[in-house]
């Protein structure tokens, strides 16, 4: 099994063995992080642009650290102090980049599609960071990763993804990838927040938190987007909270040992208590150092990739 | 690319008595098996560091500690198209500082694995000495480095591989040279 993607757009687009080459070379990688010095030179000399559309802290420093421990080097591109603020398109942004012989972007943008059309535009490597509701791979496999590292397999997991799946790339992702390898996907949210046919996906559906919770061996909450909310339908905040949030009450009555996953940031007291967050069943700053392992195979996988193609 | 059998070099129980009379050098070299080290390089150099590992105890009565190493990412033609390395675990979960570590492999031919197996075991400290111990030297060095330790040595041509089987790794024990065909 071999990688033969230059870029890494979506869950989607990849077979399950290339789910596992992923999965396995960030197992790998996680050592790394636990040296005295935490770097190896695989990618000295390669050229990583963070390019981000949105803002984030997470991901954004995540890929920065994988990229830097692989000894790449790394140029951060905030769009609200770039050109991008005097009109220039994404494909030129792009292409400029590229003309720096820059060797990969990772890109974060506001809308569905951008990372396959940018990469569809240019030769060097795009890794998709988040594209609008449409996918964000890397969140999922550092939360799949985090799955096989707690029950030493996917197949036949019963996972719940609890919130607002409407918004959320998360969840489509996670979806892709959680069904790919033979794990039962469950979405649990209020109706306004499912999106029409996402049942075809192979996930059940459900309004009943308390019963989805009795049988998943894990729950990923996401995280409410109400910056997303432009007088969309959304539920109201005490309300939802109520009838969704995750509190120590609802995890007495869930499944033993049930692993509580969140892509961060949290809105406490929203999607979850503090309790549940800081808690034993909490595996959230686990998802977090994960993710560079993650981010470090997929940097690595893509770069390797190109170079086998020239 | 079809290999040819030429010939089997070493069978099970010379492949043992090698990896036995490593064992008695590195402790005599190393004045007993205090403050000494394994780490083998992955894949079939972990199994001789442990077996090494497990002659020693027999010896000296004393456990040493034992680890893998895997080089791909400080491989020198990693940016070259020579297929796709698989990036595989290093497990070294003991202090190699002021230690001496001996390192293991089980072909010795450019040297080209030994220089980046010393940049990464450099990463994890500063051993008192690193010394290589390896079950087959078949000569062809592209760099300036030898083994302290050897197996055998198998002069070899360039067309010619060797092919160094392992009951933990391949089912068996053996060691055989082959032409490129």
């Amino acid at each position: 099994m071999s990688w033969t993607k230059k870029d890494l757009l979506g869950l989607e687009y990849l077979t399950p063995e290339e789910i596992e080459l992923i999965l396995n070379t960030a197992e790998s990688f996680k050592e790394v992080s636990t040296r005295e010095i935490k770097k190896v030179p695989a990618l000295r000399g390669k050229t990583a642009v963070n390019l981000f559309y949105e803002p984030s802290t997470r991901t954004r420093v995540s890929f920065e650290v994988a990229a830097k421990r692989l000894s790449a080097d790394v140029i951060n591109i905030a769009t609200e102090t770039s050109s991008v603020k005097k009109g220039e398109t994404l494909i030129d942004t792009g292409k400029n980049i590229q003309a720096l012989k820059a060797d990969i972007i990772i890109m974060r943008h506001n809308y569905s599609g951008a990372a396959n059309m940018l990469a569809r535009a240019l030769e060097i490597s795009v890794i998709n960071a988040g594209d609008g509701w449409h996918e964000h791979p890397t969140q999922a496999l550092l939360d799949i990763f985090t799955l096989k590292e707690k029950f030493g397999k996917i197949k036949g997991l019963n996972v719940a993804i609890v919130g607002d799946i409407a918004h959320s790339r998360v969840a489509r992702s996670n979806i892709w990838g959680l069904t790919k390898l033979g794990a039962k996907v469950t979405l649990c949210a209020p109706e306004m927040l499912l999106p029409v046919g996402i049942e075809l996906t192979g996930a059940k559906t459900s309004s009943d938190i308390d019963e989805v919770l009795k049988n998943a061996d894990a729950v990923n909450v996401l995280r409410m987007q109400f910056e997303r909310d432009e007088g969309a339908a959304f539920p109201e905040q005490l309300d939802y909270y109520k009838k969704f949030g995750i509190t120590e009450e609802r995890l007495v009555k869930a499944k033993k040992g049930i692993v509580v996953m969140h892509p961060g940031p949290i809105n406490r007291g929203i999607e979850m208590s503090s309790g549940v967050a800081d808690g034993v069943n909490s595996v959230i700053l686990e998802q977090v150092t994960n993710g560079i392992a993650v981010r470090m195979a997929v940097l690595f996988l893509v770069s390797q990739a190109k170079e086998a193609r020239q | 690319m079809s290999m040819k059998e030429k010939a089997k070099i070493l069978d099970q129980d010379s492949i043992q008595r090698a990896i036995m009379r490593i064992a008695h050098e590195i402790i005599e070299r190393n004045k007993g098996s205090f403050g000494l080290c394994l780490v083998g390089i992955r894949n079939r150099g972990v199994y001789i560091a442990q077996r090494i590992s497990a002659c020693i105890k027999q010896i000296e009565g004393m456990d040493v500690s034992t680890g893998a190493l895997d080089i791909t990412l400080y491989r020198d033609d990693l940016a070259l198209a020579t297929g796709q390395p698989i990036v595989r675990k290093t497990e070294i979960d003991f202090d190699i500082n002021d230690k001496n570590l001996i390192l293991v492999d089980d072909v010795l031919y450019t040297g080209r694995t030994i220089r980046a197996a010393l940049d990464a075991l450099i990463d994890f400290g500063r051993p008192k000495s690193i010394q290589l111990a390896v079950l087959v030297d078949r000569g062809h060095r592209e760099l300036p480095i030898r083994a302290d330790f050897v197996g055998k040595n198998i002069p070899t041509s360039k067309k010619e591989s060797v092919e160094v089987c392992l009951k933990e790794f391949d089912g068996r024990d053996e060691v055989l040279i082959a032409e490129k065909g």
